[in-house]
């Protein structure tokens, strides 16, 4: 529970749902075989179907059932025998029909949850739908169609399959509604369906929110808050809007339910429409599209080809590599990575140090790389034999840090680029001990002080004898040996 | 002249005769008669010429140009067209021209058929008459001063008028049937979704139908035949393999059971003659073999009033996509939401407007379970209690159309009059199942054709027009 004290000292909560819109990532449009490709020349990915011109039909793509299926698989829904597909009406310029397909009292997904901190909050359906066009309001300020002289559509985002994903009003806070989104995007990315971008917009977040005193259990009337491109923004935007509907309760005043609009740069909410001036969608279902009903083959194939997901993995990460979750969330939220740990750990590397040096390591070296660089051809055997000259006392770990970092940028293999730099170490003990011997002649007036010292000067003196033996070695003395070496010396 | 399909296309692949000669004769018919019928919104007189003449090209090659090689075809004009105008006979869609051809249109060309013009209709195929077009009315070719029915009045005037052997038609609620009745031709709808509709420009979705006009049967059944079957681009398709309709054709009707619907026959508002027609019809079938008796299916009596609830409301979200922002016509507006309206309100006629309002309604919230709902109950009904005639009969039998072709004019201030020009073909829409109306016998008074209509369940195409074929070949005076 997250309680939000008022000015007044009165506790209160956020009551939530989230609707997501989830972009999936077919390779065609969800009615129509036109490419579902972001970011192209406005209106190149169009045909009759997704423009809607008179006497098109649409044909619905299966990938898209089966990505569905993939989405109910993952977050524990029922798949009923049959879904329908429904026509919501109402007019608006990039909407080629001026109706959506998309499902309504009979949807794909039903009766699903997702477990967020421990906390299992309920997903009440996810529903298959196509996309709308994009508008761009010309000629007036800051894009918006206030002010503006004309408009242009783009199409191409017209018909790319959406799989709209409604919570229960289980939410309670604002930091909880992210963690929901985090996890909710971390799995339709690791299931496949979507690159869950946020700021592409395949990934939207709407967030209705109410408030309540604590102790209360009904609902308050809620606003439903929209243009929420980040995890902050709808973080920031559920908090203002808390504190917004708090201060009218407080005054005695009463929440309107209507839609809200968040200003990114102002940071604020602002009434887009109230309920009174909501569409009256008249949904029917669409007979142009039969009903879908998903076989026994496909619910099998999907069933088998599920990936392992993000919350299972983690857990089986943090046992496995006996990691905290903040090092497996760090493995799991670069793609590749927790998979370039676990080749390493395959290939024979010390689980712990795999997991470590690559949380670390890797993805320094993709930071240096800068955006855009992947894992992807990232060879692990660097890191197992990077881990291997450590453990038999050719590099010190330091050493070994520079050599991965060498190799991770292409100089070679560690172990030569190890003979390439000088690195390796002096293990050998006659060699060492002849050092050590050098050292004791030169410093005896350290080694008298040493026998004659306290523990405070013992330890001083001998830090000094390992220094100038390290010194004489340019640093590649094998240090463990080196100390055993000085510690006989000192004791005979 | 006035050869029929099939003798053209046998006669154009043997090479007795050239596609060319075929177009040009049917294009003069239609330079001597068509400033009266006004069949047509557009005749493709270049295209037709080029196409026939890729057809000759075809058979000097020696290359078979298909089962319909070289036969004129007429099309309803909201069959889309590449790149010739396709109007539905409303301002709305003047001047548009479509990217792509519908699949019936890309079936019958590649079977040689030629494409020879574009048919007048009731706008957007509302209406029963074809004087609810924005291009002026058609008229019957048996009587200029009657109606040719409707919506697909100009396909059948079309075939009547000998401007071309074949036409198609679409059919939602009798489109097809009722016209043929009117104009003394044949007409057909077969089972939903035999026909693909992609590239039909949508009335009701879930009524609207593709079919043949033919003068005989024969040539209708060729039709058929020729462009049904599977399409991919069309969900509610059936997939699977459908049979042959020319062949069996003259099987005959002996052993058929053929059951008269009484609701659609011995109700008020059926012209005597109509019913006497029907009458000596079902004697005919006995004389031929057939038994008949009288049936009752009735939730048929329902059929006009649920069906004034479904397809309006399909028809107001079809309707919708007519905006003004993408194609057609586009009057200005202060804003985007004025444009449309503006818009809208030029660009639909009277009747079209009054369908988008009472289907708007139908759908509206709080109304929907009383208008919408109980006419999908209806409608379930009706399946029922014709699935229960069935059980008792092979097929039935009823008028097509209450009346002969009317008096232009006569109906056009009172729609509702107008709507129970339907009422017989109407049941048949809302089950999905098929029916053909065929000429017999015409009346005492005006000399005008009757039409007489056999129906059949799902998929029992072949065996009406089987029965079809029988009323043709015994049909007296």
């Amino acid at each position: 529970m997250s309680v939000i004290t008022s000015a007044s000292g009165t506790e209160w909560e956020i009551v939530s749902g989230l609707e997501v819109h989830c972009e999936l990532a077919t390779a065609t449009k969800i009615f129509c075989s036109c490419a579902n490709q972001f970011g192209e020349e406005p209106n190149t990915n169009v045909c009759p179907v997704c423009l809607g011109l008179p006497g098109s039909l649409p044909v619905l793509n299966e990938k898209a059932v089966e990505y569905a299926l993939r989405v109910g698989e993952a977050f524990h829904f029922t798949v009923p025998a049959q879904s329908v597909f429904h026509r919501k009406n109402y007019f608006y310029p990039d909407m080629p029909k001026n109706f959506q397909t998309t499902q309504y009292d009979e949807p794909i997904c039903e009766h699903g949850w997702l477990e967020v901190d421990g906390v299992r909050l309920g997903i009440t359906r996810a529903h298959l739908e196509e996309d709308t066009g994009k508008s761009m309001h010309m000629g007036g300020a800051g894009g918006r169609i206030h002010g503006a002289s004309h408009s242009l559509i783009d199409y191409n985002r017209a018909g790319v399959p959406l799989l709209e994903i409604v919570s229960e009003p289980d939410i309670r806070s604002s930091e909880q509604a992210a963690a929901y989104v985090d996890e909710l995007r971390s799995t339709l990315k690791a299931i496949g369906v979507s690159d869950v971008k946020m700021e592409e917009g395949s990934l939207r977040v709407d967030a209705n929110v109410s408030v309540r005193r604590i102790g209360d259990t009904g609902f308050g009337t809620r606003c439903e808050i929209k243009n929420l491109n980040s995890l902050k923004s709808l973080r920031d935007a559920m908090d203002h809007e808390a504190a917004r509907q708090i201060e009218i309760l407080e005054d005695g005043g009463e929440i309107r339910q209507e839609t809200r609009l968040w200003n990114e740069n102002e940071g604020h909410t602002a009434s887009m429409r109230s309920k009174e001036e909501a569409y009256d969608y008249r949904y029917f279902p669409e007979p142009d599209l039969v009903p879908v009903q998903p076989t026994d083959e496909l619910r099998a194939h999907v069933r088998a080809t599920m990936p392992e997901l993000p919350a299972a993995r983690r857990t089986r990460l943090m046992a496995e590599l006996s990691i905290s979750e903040q090092d497996a969330r760090t493995l799991l939220s670069t793609d590749g990575l927790a998979d370039f740990a676990e080749a390493a750990v395959v290939l024979g590397a010390p689980p712990r140090d795999a997991a470590l040096w690559t949380t670390q390591d890797v993805s320094a070296h993709l930071n240096v790389l800068g955006g855009g660089a992947t894992v992807e051809g990232l060879d692990p055997g660097l890191l197992v034999e990077t881990l291997q000259l450590v453990s038999d006392g050719l590099v010190s770990r330091n050493q070994g840090k520079e050599v991965f970092a060498a190799a991770l940028a292409g100089e070679g293999r560690p172990a030569q680029i190890v003979a390439d730099r000088g690195l390796a170490q002096v293990s050998d003990s006659g060699a060492l001990g002849a050092v050590v011997d050098e050292v004791f002649a030169a410093n005896s007036a350290a080694v008298q002080e040493w026998r004659d010292g306290d523990d405070k000067v013992r330890k001083k003196k001998r830090g000094f004898l390992m220094g100038e033996a390290m010194k004489a070695l340019k640093g590649q003395g094998n240090p463990q040996l080196l100390n055993q070496l000085i510690d006989e010396r000192l004791a005979d | 002249m006035n050869s029929s399909a099939f003798d053209i296309a046998a006669d154009v692949r043997a090479g007795r005769v050239s596609a060319r000669d075929v177009v040009e004769q049917h294009l003069a018919t239609i330079a001597d008669r068509e400033a009266d019928v006004h069949a047509f919104n557009l005749v493709m007189a270049d295209v037709a010429r080029r196409q026939a003449d890729a057809v000759d090209g075809d058979v000097a090659a020696g290359h078979d140009p298909g089962p319909l090689a070289g036969v004129p075809l007429a099309l309803k004009d909201n069959l889309c067209t590449r790149g010739v105008d396709t109007t539905c006979s409303s301002r709305i869609l003047q001047g548009w021209k479509p990217p792509y051809d519908a699949t019936v249109v890309t079936r019958l060309r590649d079977a040689g058929a030629v494409a020879i013009g574009k048919t007048n209709l009731d706008e957007f195929a509302m209406g029963s008459s074809t004087e609810n077009s924005a291009f002026g009315a058609t008229r019957n070719p048996r009587d200029l001063s009657r109606v040719p029915g409707g919506s697909s009045g100009g396909s059948a005037a079309a075939v009547a008028a000998g401007f071309a052997p074949l036409a198609l038609g679409s059919d939602t609620g009798g489109s097809i049937r009722q016209p043929a009745a009117l104009c003394g031709v044949v007409g057909m709808k077969p089972t939903y979704g035999t026909v693909s509709r992609y590239g039909l420009i949508a009335f009701a979705s879930s009524l609207d139908q593709i079919g043949p006009f033919a003068t005989n049967v024969r040539d209708a059944a060729l039709l058929l035949e020729t462009m049904w079957g599977h399409d991919p681009l069309d969900s509610t398709s059936i997939a699977s393999p459908l049979p042959t309709l020319v062949q069996g054709l003259d099987d005959g009707v002996r052993g058929l059971r053929v059951g008269i619907v009484e609701e659609l026959t011995d109700v008020e508002g059926i012209d005597p003659e109509v019913r006497a027609a029907v009458s000596s019809a079902a004697r005919a079938l006995e004389d031929a073999g057939a038994s008949v008796d009288r049936v009752s299916v009735p939730s048929t009596m329902y059929g006009l009033d649920a069906y004034y609830l479904i397809a309006p409301a399909e028809a107001s979200s079809n309707l919708a996509r007519y905006d003004g922002v993408r194609y057609g016509l586009r009057e200005e507006g202060t804003d985007i939401g004025t444009m449309n309206a503006n818009t809208r309100d030029r660009g639909f006629g009277a009747e079209v407007k009054r369908r988008i309002m009472l289907g708007t309604y139908a759908l509206s919230a709080g109304y929907y379970d009383a208008y919408y709902g109980q006419a999908q109950r209806v409608r379930t009904l009706i399946v029922r209690d014709f699935a229960a005639a069935y059980e008792r009969f092979d097929v039935l039998l009823s008028p097509t159309s209450p009346t002969i072709a009317f008096e232009a004019g006569s109906k056009t201030a009172d729609p509702l009059a107008m709507y129970l020009s339907d009422v017989c073909t109407i049941p048949t829409n809302l089950a999905g199942h098929c029916a053909i109306s065929v000429p017999f016998g015409s009346d005492s008074v005006h000399n005008m054709p009757i039409g007489v209509q056999i129906l059949g369940r799902e998929l029992a195409d072949a065996l009406i027009f089987r029965v079809a074929r029988a009323l043709e070949v015994n049909r007296g005076a």
